[in-house]
């Protein structure tokens, strides 16, 4: 038997526990629970293990490599800090849901098959939706039920893709499956939905911003990059990953810079920052594949510091859009330095994490001589610093005085501990980075700190810097403008990133409206009565093509009437219906 | 003794119906003592048949010593093993079930004669199953539905009278249309044994004699299968029926009725018969399955009276069974048979949960499932187990079946069968996340005004359904999962039979 068990079990079966606990007891268990996981990782031996023969096939729930080991730490790390900052929580739903979704994405981290695959998907998902619904406001609710259309239907694709690639192949195994056939489109189809790979990407920044202030640090650090580590694993070197994910940045970036809400800017941001992993997939060279995970490990890092913190403004002001918030710094000073921290990491500052990693993915692409990707993803890093980097902490911490006081001394200690380890680890990679580089798939070459690498970003970060502040009061949001002579190129470029970013976010509206309100409402109404309802149907057509009065007051009359009592079918019908078959296959029989 | 087992199986619920009013006399229980203990034999019966068949191969018994042709052979092979386990199984439970059970749904005088019918039905189940005589199974057929309509007729409810009507209509045509089948068979073959048809009948395959009787029999099966769009007896029936015969008749009966089918299709027809018949005969069959499957779900959706959406989601589920048929390779047949299986387990365990509701609040509308799980948590948590196995969740033995089907439709190259077979799972997931989400999360009706103010000190109390009635209802239902992770062994004898059906 082998020595470990798979973190997963640990997760699931530790969440099961969770209601059952209290105060001091239940904080201890939830920092623990992860802390265990992590020791029992370092145990792990590389192969497969916890081989389950489910019928014919062969359910693997623990195939350790370094590609599944680096995604696991991170998972597990992120989970820990995670617990400490919802050491205060209360609410069961939450935790519960926290540590399923956490144990539920290790397991698809693990998973040597696709069919243990897609059931800790679903699990992922139902855990995941229950951190959206857990704030349990109007719009929450709505938006956790969008949120599981949307994944139910990621989910049949998957499901759908995994039965084809079954028949087509005979094998349930997880490995490099590369697109090629309808099979693998259903399957990439199903991982994209998680990825947020444009154009199925807003499902994120819809529900994300709607979570609880603990469910959305959960949130933003495992499905997408689970998603990320099927790609990596599944579709390495697929080309038009790399175009997605140009598209994913640029998209990120873009609608961070026009919104509002600070969680919803930082939702776009993880679109834009899996943009740049889901281009290192397409690009596919070891390097690349380096770069992309390299850089799940430190975005997860700083992205959770960074939900954390805008998290902590929230629990004490209760307010989320940045025009309302403004000159927090000067009671916030601690969660500002951890929210500098991140921000720094996420633009890329020399010795934060940040730098070491996503560089990589750049590299990988200036090595294959892929200059226009190389030349985006430059240009990309200069738009992360102005809407993350910058955007963020400005205008919530500084900026406009809102007159907001909160005082840090409320917020509970464990969120201040929390946001401090990740700081903490920020850093830590991005001055020690082998530490990561050893935990990477592939052996790594690279340097990240050579002079022209680092004097280069510093000038790309400068000047970009320089551009936000002079371009400053564009970038405000429900800020009126001033008209002047400059009203051509200032208006200019608001009319065109309006021209882009209009159509994108109607059509975004009108079909999410459609396909996720309309027509699951219709079908409700249907099912209550389907006879009745195919014949008001029928009805309707008839009175809108040659209705008089009397006919549309009956429609209306039926109408109200719906769903009325449902018609008992006499069993003469059924005894003519049986003749009717068998008539019709006797005349199929002698014709 | 062990040479006679095949007949046991018959010889001894049947006398045991003989005996079993007469020592209800005495008093009622006795009669439940007789019933269990019989089932209980069957049972047993079955699974060293099981082993038999597993390790000796196939087993031919000659009633009464005649040699086949001209007397009847019980005949019995992976195939009908499997549906002999299932059968006995459910019949155990429900009778094991029925003790406090009936004991609100029928009249204390009537107790007796319940169990002596239910013997008869059992009795002919098992008939229908075990034999290898056409004829026979017609016999064991009318057994099984003239005291089917008994059993439902039994009940307290005087609308079950009208259901048990319209079922004997419906059930007599079916029987009728089989028997005219069987005729055409015998006139043209000279003989009642399946084994000898099988042999002799190919050389009658194009003759229009042969083309009827095949439609006779198909029809005449389907009809008591209540395929759609001939279920209409069906849901009135199951609805209206005491709760314990509901589970057992959806449970079995149903199940009976597809072995039926598949005996005729694919053992007494060959498929040889098929690719020389002057049509395709897949299509209708097919077209036929995958109706059922969409309009059970839809008209389950409707409904708000718990039997009857049950009795719909029957449709739905006998409509997968039929498709696993009409697809005609051996993972399709695999997943029909573990379909067999799955249905038996599942919606038998869902009506012994809405049994013991009846049995505790005496009603049976979704409204009033309203915060049972605090009151009933361990019949819920079955109900919920048997629901998730409904949906075909992975780990339960729903999914298991649902796979097979899918991966057989995509093998054939009919792809489009698969987001069939999703989007009824997910109506399906919606009528029962109706129920299970009234259930939990819902407070008991009436008492949601004062629910704030007590909510510490005044946890509802448990009440859940009596021993008797629970045990079946967890160990079937935990069967749902049990045959979801191990479900080699149900796999690997669908899978021999599935390949000798089909050769």
């Amino acid at each position: 038997m082998t020595s470990f068990l798979p973190p997963a079990f640990i997760f699931i079966a530790g969440a099961a526990l969770i209601p059952f606990l209290r105060g001091r007891l239940k904080q201890v268990y939830m920092i623990l629970l992860p802390a265990l996981a992590f020791l029992n990782l370092l145990n792990m031996p590389e192969g497969s293990s916890w081989v389950l023969n489910l019928w014919d096939y062969q359910l693997i729930f623990a195939r350790v490599d370094k590609l599944s080991m680096v995604f696991a730490y991170i998972f597990v790390i992120m989970a820990f800090a995670g617990a400490i900052y919802a050491a205060h929580e209360e609410d069961n739903l939450q935790l519960t849901a926290a540590f399923l979704y956490a144990g539920s994405s290790l397991g698809v981290v693990f998973a040597g098959d696709l069919l243990s695959l897609f059931i800790f998907w679903e699990i992922m998902a139902l855990a995941s939706t229950c951190l959206v619904f857990a704030r349990r406001t109007q719009a929450s609710i709505k938006a956790a039920f969008r949120y599981i259309m949307v994944h139910l239907f990621g989910g049949l694709m998957l499901m759908i893709g995994i039965l084809m690639h079954v028949a087509e192949t005979g094998s349930l195994e997880f490995n490099l499956i590369g697109l090629s056939g309808l099979a693998s489109g259903f399957i990439l189809l199903g991982f994209a939905v998680n990825a947020a790979i444009f154009p199925l990407s807003a499902w994120l920044p819809d529900a994300y911003p709607e979570s609880t202030v603990v469910g959305t640090v959960f949130l933003s650090a495992f499905t997408t990059k689970t998603a990320v580590y099927t790609l990596a694993r599944g579709f390495a070197g697929t080309e038009i990953l790399m175009w997605l994910g140009i598209t994913m940045i640029i998209y990120g970036i873009v609608f961070a810079i026009l919104e509002n809400d600070m969680r919803r800017v930082l939702s776009y941001s993880v679109i834009n920052q899996v943009g740049f992993m889901v281009v290192g997939i397409g690009i596919g060279t070891e390097l690349a594949i380096n770069g992309a995970a390299s850089h799940a490990f430190a975005h997860i890092l700083y992205k959770a510091l960074l939900m954390m913190s805008a998290g902590a403004v929230l629990y004490l002001t209760g307010r989320s859009k940045t025009s309302e918030l403004g000159g927090l710094y000067k009671t916030m000073p601690w969660t500002l330095l951890f929210c500098l921290v991140g921000a720094a990491s996420i633009s890329g500052f020399p010795l934060t994490g940040g730098f070491t990693t996503k560089s990589m993915i750049a590299s990988a692409a200036g090595y294959e001589h892929i200059t226009i990707i190389w030349m985006l993803l430059t240009v990309a890093s200069a738009g992360v610093f102005l809407h993350a980097g910058i955007k963020f902490p400005y205008f919530v911490f500084f900026a406009k005085d809102s007159g907001l006081r909160p005082n840090e001394k409320k917020l509970p200690r464990n969120m201040l501990v929390a946001m401090g380890f990740l700081a903490f680890m920020c850093i830590l990679v991005g001055v020690y980075p082998q530490m990561l580089y050893r935990l990477l798939p592939y052996p790594v070459g690279y340097v990240p700190y050579t002079g022209d690498h680092v004097v280069g970003q510093l000038q790309l970060l400068m000047f970009s810097a320089l551009a936000f502040f002079m371009l400053l009061k564009y970038l405000k949001r429900t800020e009126t403008l001033t008209m002047d002579t400059d009203w051509i190129y200032r208006r200019g470029a608001h009319i065109l990133v309006s021209f882009l970013s209009v159509p994108v976010a109607w059509t975004y509206n009108k079909l999410g409206y459609v396909l996720l309100e309309k027509i699951p409402n219709v079908a409700i109404w249907i099912s209550k009565n389907p006879l009745g309802a195919m014949k008001i149907g029928a009805s309707n057509v008839v009175v809108s093509m040659a209705g008089d009065k009397e006919a549309k007051k009956a429609l209306q009359k039926a109408k109200a009437a719906y769903p009325g009592t449902l018609k008992e079918w006499s069993i003469s019908t059924a005894v003519s219906i049986a003749l009717v078959i068998f008539v019709v296959y006797m005349i199929l029989f002698f014709s | 003794m062990i040479k006679h087992l095949p007949a046991l199986l018959i010889v001894i619920p049947l006398l045991a119906a003989i005996i079993t009013p007469i020592i209800g006399r005495i008093h009622w229980v006795l009669s439940w003592y007789t019933v269990t203990i019989t089932t209980f034999i069957s049972f047993v019966i079955s699974l060293s048949l099981l082993q038999t068949v597993l390790l000796q191969g196939d087993i031919s018994y000659w009633m009464g010593g005649w040699q086949p042709p001209w007397g009847i052979e019980y005949a019995i092979d992976n195939l009908n093993v499997y549906v002999m386990i299932i059968v006995s199984f459910m019949a155990l439970a429900g009778a094991i079930y029925s003790k406090n059970n009936i004991n609100v749904e029928i009249d204390e005088a009537r107790k007796p004669f319940f169990y002596s019918v239910y013997l008869l039905f059992v009795t002919g189940l098992m008939g229908m199953v075990v034999t290898g005589d056409i004829f026979n199974i017609y016999v064991f057929l009318e057994i099984t539905s003239l005291s089917g309509y008994a059993l439902i007729a039994i009940g307290k409810k005087r609308q079950a009278l009208v259901g048990a009507y319209n079922y004997l209509i419906m059930g007599t045509i079916g029987a009728t249309f089989f028997l005219l089948g069987i005729g055409y068979l015998y006139l043209m073959t000279g003989t009642l044994n399946i084994a000898d048809l099988a042999a002799r009948l190919p050389e009658f395959y194009q003759t229009k004699a042969i083309f009827t009787a095949f439609t006779f029999l198909v029809v005449g099966l389907c009809i008591k299968l209540a395929l759609f769009p001939m279920h209409f007896w069906m849901p009135n029936v199951y609805t209206h029926a005491p709760s314990a015969v509901s589970a057992v008749m959806a449970a079995t009966g149903a199940k009976v009725a597809a072995y039926a089918i598949i005996r005729v299709m694919f053992t007494v027809f060959e498929p040889e018969f098929y690719t020389l018949a002057p049509f395709n005969i897949q299509p209708i069959l097919l077209i036929l399955a995958v109706a059922a499957i969409l309009a059970g779900s839809i008209m389950a959706l409707a409904q708000t009276d718990i039997k009857k959406m049950l009795a719909y989601s029957s449709v739905g589920q006998i409509g997968y069974i039929v498709l696993g048929i009409s697809l005609m390779s051996v993972n399709g047949m695999i997943g029909s048979l573990i379909h067999l299986l799955n249905h038996a387990m599942m919606k038998g365990a869902l009506f012994f949960v809405v049994g013991a509701v009846v049995y505790r609040t005496g009603l049976t509308s979704i409204e009033n499932f309203r915060g049972l799980g605090k009151k009933m948590p361990l019949s819920m948590a079955a109900f919920t187990i048997a629901a998730l196995s409904m949906t075909g969740v992975p780990l339960t033995v729903g999914f298991v079946s649902k796979w097979y089907l899918a991966v057989a439709s995509i093998e054939i190259g009919m792809w489009w069968l698969v987001p069939v077979i999703l989007l009824s799972s997910l109506l399906t997931a919606i009528y029962f996340w109706r129920i299970i989400d009234a259930v939990w999360f819902k407070p008991a009706l009436g008492e949601e005004s004062h629910g704030h103010e007590h909510d510490d000190h005044q946890k509802p109390k448990s009440n859940d359904a009596p021993a008797s009635m629970l045990i079946p209802t967890l160990t079937v239902a935990m069967l749902c999962l049990v045959f979801g992770v191990f479900a080699y062994a149900p796999v690997s004898l669908a899978e021999k039979a599935a390949v000798i059906l089909l050769k």
